[in-house]
């Protein structure tokens, strides 16, 4: 089928079975690998995208569910410069080998866009989704702590 | 060449589901899609996360909560009405998975897949909820423990959609109870849950439920410990006879995630912290 959506800001067409798993369709079909493949199976993360700025598993969303939807991948995530939360991530030290690192960033954004005055308590919770083996999450954590504290610093 | 329908009102869904019984019915997509890319397609996609109809949580004019069968575990953690009311519902829907589980996951999946170690489905033991099912040709209420069947089995026609669950009211004083065991807090598969409702006045236990999860081929009431307390006062009788009571109610298996003896024993431990707080 053709499959009509915004990805990244951008109208999106692919055209797909849309039982593919969304993960594909963004990795092969369109070449946005900046999305990984951890487990494929809604353990790990690390295909984390956002689907109308909902933190959501790739490898577990059928391709014809995001008809019509607005998907974000680490490619649009910051736009032409960085966002808070990867900006920080890197002055962190919040990342090692990498494989998790942009499904965190955007487990990370949707908590400053919808649950900015998470505590870190809170922030460890909402990251359980991402599993990281490299860093101890601390340093994780630590960013998006700054980050937070970056963007309500932006406001008016 | 896999078929995709994404119906805008719950008429055209079931609709579409009599036409089309051979199509898979995808809500969040969190059981049926882990493994999809290594299965051959379905016919046809039957998409009905979002149904409107099906979404969303609210009360009857008789004080029943009617929880639509699309609603996400999180927009349960983010119901004000699910905090007050269905405190272990909460306490359920916040440890399944985590957030992307949570973001996706709904009521009526985890009803459809019927794993025994499905989170929900104790807790709709425990609050006596009844199923709502809806096809083209009209719609029926079942009990929540009459709909399985068997392992992994319901009684969910080919030609219906779960729409809602409905949670009968009750008199004050009730108290509720959540409990997962598992290897991990976050993405880990159940041990043992328990889901518990007992009302106690006087000092008496009135009234109770005792729901497991992860102990048998489907989630199951422990009825014979829930009668040898029924009745008792609070205290430490009634803790030594759930325990014993528990061990003729329930015969766990040997898997992957645990022993019998093993969740046997923490069945009864899970019962009894229960009954000791009452």
């Amino acid at each position: 089928m053709t499959i009509e959506f915004r990805l990244n800001g951008r109208a999106a067409t692919v055209t797909a079975s849309p039982w593919r798993r969304l993960l594909d369709v963004l990795r092969e079909d369109l070449g946005f690998t900046g999305t990984k493949e951890g487990c494929g199976e809604g353990e790990c993360g690390a295909c984390t995208v956002l689907i109308d700025g909902e933190a959501v598993n790739s490898c577990l969303v059928a391709a014809g569910q995001v008809s019509g939807r607005e998907v974000t991948t680490i490619e649009g995530l910051g736009g032409d410069a960085l966002h808070a939360v990867q900006d920080a991530l890197v002055r962190f030290g919040g990342t090692q080998c990498g494989i998790c690192t942009p499904g965190i960033a955007l487990t990370a954004a949707r908590i400053l866009a919808r649950e900015p005055d998470a505590d870190r308590a809170r922030i460890r919770e909402l990251c359980a989704g991402n599993i990281c083996r490299c860093t101890g999450y601390q340093l994780i954590v630590d960013a998006i702590i700054d980050a937070a504290g970056h963007i309500k610093s932006e406001e008016p | 060449m896999t078929a995709y329908l994404r119906p805008a009102t719950l008429a055209e869904a079931v609709t579409a589901r009599r036409e089309h019984p051979d199509y898979v019915v995808l809500a969040g997509g969190t059981d049926l899609l882990v493994g999809a890319a290594r299965r051959p397609p379905p016919p046809g996609i039957l998409d009905v996360l979002g149904l409107a109809e099906a979404t969303g949580i609210r009360h009857d004019e008789d004080g029943t909560l009617v929880i639509g069968g699309m609603t996400t575990y999180l927009a349960l953690l983010e119901s004000e009405v699910i905090a007050a009311e269905l405190p272990m519902l909460r306490a359920c829907a916040r440890e399944i998975g985590a957030l992307q589980i949570q973001a996706r996951g709904t009521v009526a999946g985890n009803i459809a897949t019927s794993s025994p170690v499905g989170d929900t489905l104790p807790v709709w033991l425990a609050l006596d909820a009844t199923v709502e099912l809806v096809s083209a040709s009209g719609s029926r209420r079942v009990p929540y423990g009459e709909l399985i069947t068997g392992y992994r089995k319901t009684q969910l026609g080919a030609d219906e959609l779960i729409t809602a669950v409905r949670v009968p009211p009750r008199e004050p004083g009730w108290a509720q109870h959540w409990r997962k065991v598992g290897t991990r807090r976050a993405q880990s598969i159940s041990k043992v849950m328990l889901a518990a409702a007992a009302h106690v006045t006087g000092g008496v236990i009135r009234d109770v439920r005792l729901a497991f999860g992860a102990v048998a081929d489907r989630p199951v009431r422990a009825r014979a410990a829930e009668a040898a307390i029924c009745g008792q006062a609070v205290g430490a009788g009634a803790v030594a006879a759930v325990r014993a009571a528990l061990a003729g109610d329930i015969t766990p298996i040997d898997d992957v995630r645990s022993s019998a003896d093993y969740r046997l024993r923490v069945a009864q431990n899970l019962a009894a912290r229960f009954i000791a707080q009452l």
